[in-house]
């Protein structure tokens, strides 16, 4: 059957071009590849190959023709023994129905997918698949949540820096699972550049603990084809600063491949180290990265305060069929805390912890930001005002309904965290509360964040940058309408 | 015979040499490109040779059959063909074993059909439907499959080096004897995780072959105007991983030099280079004019050197075959690709639902406004 040659898109924003040229005549044999025509946009000069072969019939549409709609036939194509005479029988255009055939019987994305973002926005807490075991929060006797204890009673309780718990919950997962291994610049013969993979080396040894150049895109595309591989790769990053190095394949190799390849296959990795600001490092190594990860579906971002929480959630981390940004901080790496005793401690991904419980005013807060929220509290409280404190822990996917279930009791709120303000964790809550809880509100959420300027060097000025204690009471006091 | 220098066919002796010094004895070592030049092309039986063809023919159709549903607006976004290619990933297919990994950029159809990943799935993808080896999620630049051994499928330029040789860290950490093959462009090859990775590649002896496709251009940037070294089979000299160049328009040199590239990482000797002299015929994507080389230069390429009429020439020259006989093969073919197109163009596109899957490898609720 004759078949019609079309006239092609060059882009997908052409509609219509001019026929330039035929470079192939009525009666000559054209093979694949062939170029047959040129055509003309207003961009562009291309040529238009064959891709079937026979011998030109018949040409429809003369040189020079201007404004030739896209998928208009052009020119008929003979196969081999057609003829002239079978042109009128012309069937098939060349491969199918002309133009985009979007058409299915489902309803339009746009439309649906509205529905499915509904659908999700209402999917309880409690039905989330969480990877890690543990104790869920809330537990059974008190399914709000206000009193979860996650630890069973009578555990013996180990006062342990995070960076123990750190290194513990690493050496734990790394007995456990032969695939696990951690890489990053001096984690094996110096222990670790702040000593959190001490003692790793001596009990696993060069093949699972691995020193690496200083090459941080390098290694970060390492670690996700090892993951790709079957692996379960930890990479530390000295510290977060030099993760924006690597965040092309943290962004776009790790966290969207799963999505991209339609759930085959994804990337088990955690990225791990210290975030934030040191003490006087200055504007380049002194950033929180919280909010620059949580923007990305696909990826986890925890950032844990407690030893208990930094212990429990890595091995959540570890687990974890995802990419995992641990964020961790340098200051909190000396600080103790308890840590139950217990073979297998873990801490769910994605849920909040009430820290304090209180009736006036939520303080949401997580990692390092947590210090100056648990003071504002304990100060508060000798003013009379009785602040209830959470600790996000994760967060992506954040655990909304634990900040909003305290919201709708207290009727106020106030973030800290020690990120920059704008697009930060704390606007995402202030948005999200606004949306959940408008009516509930008795006050403006509040934001306390780092200031809006680059980390200064001199300690003053440093001082300055970074939320305080007050800057938290303050907020406090101005959501509580209170001197 | 491709590419820019004429030493790259055949195999011909190359005298350059260079001189690295061994960090722990601390002495010299001169390195002598002739110790790593291009082996003789590969001595292809009938078989062989109707394997070639075939598999050169059917990425050859398909990327026509591509181009044209671009043209009639069923496949969108950036389409990259790899129309002149094809006896690169062909030849180094027949160089590999079961269980050896391959990774690529963008210009990744041909490497899965190489891999033997089914022409309905990838063709599917490219028009995102939802029989689509990524369920119509990943297009034409982003597809895998873990059965095929096929890892993407990257559309960030050189992306896929670092990972492709975190494969081959996971094949050495699990004591495999696969190899990762990770192919980039000349244009890749300029980035700078590609260093980085060489550099961990050649530290920790890892088995990963990298094939430079050196088409001679990057879209419309000629070797010659984006590197400084223009003989990428040299490029990894500063971290001591060989390299070779061979004439990527012939698929038993291709074949040949996959065979000694992949011994050489079994053997432990960690990765090596391998520089493909080879061309595209079409534009760099679909709405590339290709203002930046001449036809004639298109025009000698395809008349002389094009890979699939090598092949085609030897079965009807040398294995006695008659034009009838390579007609079937031609035939059977062109009925994949019809098949694969039909089938791509009445798939339905992916439930809206789908809009919300494979984000997270467990359930996750997404931040709804
Ligand atoms: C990091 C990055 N920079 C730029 C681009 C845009 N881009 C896509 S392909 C390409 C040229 C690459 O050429 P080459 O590596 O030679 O591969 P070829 O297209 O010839 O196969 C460019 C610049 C990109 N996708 N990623
Ligand atoms: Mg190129």
């Amino acid at each position: 059957m004759p078949t019609e040659i079309l006239m092609p898109a060059l882009s997908p924003t052409m509609e219509e071009g001019t026929l330039a040229k035929w470079v192939k005549n009525v009666g000559d044999e054209v093979a694949p590849g062939d170029v047959i025509a040129e055509i003309e946009t207003d961009k562009a000069t291309m040529e238009v190959e064959a891709v079937d072969e026979g011998r030109i019939g018949k040409i429809l549409v003369e040189a020079g023709t201007e404004g030739v709609k896209v998928n208009a036939p052009i020119a008929i194509l003979l196969a081999e023994g057609e003829s002239e005479s079978d042109i009128g029988k012309s069937g098939g255009s060349a491969g199918g129905e002309p133009k985009v055939a979007t058409k299915t019987d489902d309803e339009p994305v746009a439309h649906s997918g509205d529905q499915a973002r509904s659908a999700a926005t209402v999917t309880p807490l409690e039905e989330r698949r969480v990877p890690a075991e543990g104790k869920t929060h809330p537990d059974p006797e008190d399914p709000v949540g206000d009193f979860a204890q996650e630890i069973p009673e009578g555990t013996e309780m180990v006062s342990t820096t995070v960076r123990e718990a750190l290194r513990d919950a690493m050496a734990e997962e790394m007995r456990r699972d032969q695939a696990v291994f951690v890489m990053g610049e001096e984690v094996a013969e110096y222990q670790g550049a702040y000593k959190i993979t001490q003692g790793l080396l001596d009990e696993f040894g060069a093949r699972r603990v691995v020193d690496t150049p200083i090459t941080e895109h390098g290694f970060a595309g390492l670690g996700v084809g090892a993951a790709f591989g079957g692996l379960r790769p930890i990479v530390e990053f000295m510290t977060f600063n030099f993760a924006m190095q690597a965040i092309d394949q943290i962004i776009n190799s790790a966290a969207k491949t799963l999505y991209m390849a339609g759930g085959q296959m994804g990337c088990p990795i955690v990225f791990r180290g210290p975030n934030g600001a040191a003490a006087r490092v200055a504007a380049q190594h002194s950033q929180d990265y919280a909010a620059w990860y949580s923007h990305i579906p696909g990826l986890k971002v925890v950032q844990p305060y407690s030893a208990a929480d930094a212990k429990g959630l890595l091995k959540s981390a570890i687990r974890d069929p995802n990419p995992v940004i641990f964020l961790e901080n340098e200051i909190l790496y000396g600080q103790s805390f308890d840590v139950p005793k217990l073979d297998d401690w873990t801490v769910p991904i994605g849920k909040a912890r009430v820290h304090r419980k209180g009736s006036d005013v939520t303080i949401v807060s997580f990692g390092i930001g947590m210090t100056y929220a648990v003071k504002a509290a304990e100060e508060l409280a000798g003013q009379g005002i009785d602040a209830e404190v959470i600790d996000l822990r994760t967060i992506r996917p954040m655990d909304m309904q634990t900040v909003l279930r305290s919201v709708k009791k207290t009727n106020r709120c106030v973030t800290v965290e020690e990120g920059f303000p704008q697009s930060s964790v704390g606007a995402h809550i202030a948005s999200e509360i606004m949306v959940h809880a408008f009516d509930y509100l008795d006050a403006p959420v509040l934001k306390v964040a780092g200031k809006d300027v680059p980390m200064p060097y001199a300690a003053n000025l440093e001082k300055l940058a970074l939320p305080s204690v007050k800057d938290v009471i303050d907020a406090v006091k101005a959501v509580c309408y209170r001197d | 015979m491709a590419g820019r220098q004429s030493s790259a066919s055949g195999g011909s002796a190359k005298s350059k040499r260079s001189k690295t010094v061994d960090t722990e004895s601390g002495k010299e070592i001169v390195r002598t490109l002739e110790e790593f030049s291009a082996p003789k092309p590969a001595d292809f039986s009938n078989d062989d040779e109707l394997r070639a063809y075939r598999d050169m023919l059917l990425i050859r159709r398909f990327e026509e059959k591509a181009g044209q549903l671009y043209g009639m607006g069923f496949i969108g976004g950036f389409c990259h063909l790899y129309i002149g290619q094809e006896a690169v990933v062909v030849g180094m297919q027949m160089a590999m074993k079961d269980g050896d990994q391959v990774i690529t950029g963008y210009r990744d159809h041909g490497h899965m059909l190489a891999t033997g990943m089914e022409a309905r799935g990838v063709m599917a993808e490219l028009t995102g439907r939802r029989s689509g080896y990524s369920k119509g999620k990943g297009g034409s630049m982003h597809m895998f499959s873990k059965e095929k051994k096929f890892y993407g499928g990257h559309g960030i330029v050189g992306a896929q080096v670092p990972i492709g040789t975190g494969l081959a860290f996971a094949n050495r950490y699990n004591d495999q004897d696969s190899v990762a093959i990770t192919y980039f462009g000349d244009g890749a090859a300029n980035q700078g995780q590609v260093y980085e990775s060489f550099n961990m590649a050649s530290l920790w002896k890892l088995p990963v072959i990298y094939v430079i496709e050196n088409n001679r251009y990057a879209m419309g940037t000629s070797v010659a105007r984006a590197s400084a070294e223009t003989d990428f089979s040299h490029r990894g000299l500063s971290f001591k991983i060989p390299g070779i160049q061979i004439d990527g328009m012939d698929v038993r040199a291709v074949k040949a030099a996959g065979d000694m590239a992949a011994e050489h990482c079994r053997s432990g000797e960690g990765p090596i280079i391998l520089e493909m002299m080879t061309y595209r015929y079409r534009g760099h994507s679909m709405s590339d004019p290709a203002k930046y080389r001449t036809r004639d230069e298109v025009q000698k390429m395809r008349s002389e050197s094009d890979p699939i009429e090598q092949v085609k020439k030897r079965l009807l020259e040398n294995h006695g075959m008659s034009e009838d006989e390579v007609k079937e093969i031609d035939k059977e073919v062109r009925e994949i690709v019809a098949d694969s197109a039909d089938f791509a163009q009445n798939d339905p596109e992916p439930d809206p639902s789908e809009l919300w899957t494979d984000i997270y490898a467990d359930e996750i609720p997404q931040v709804a406004e």
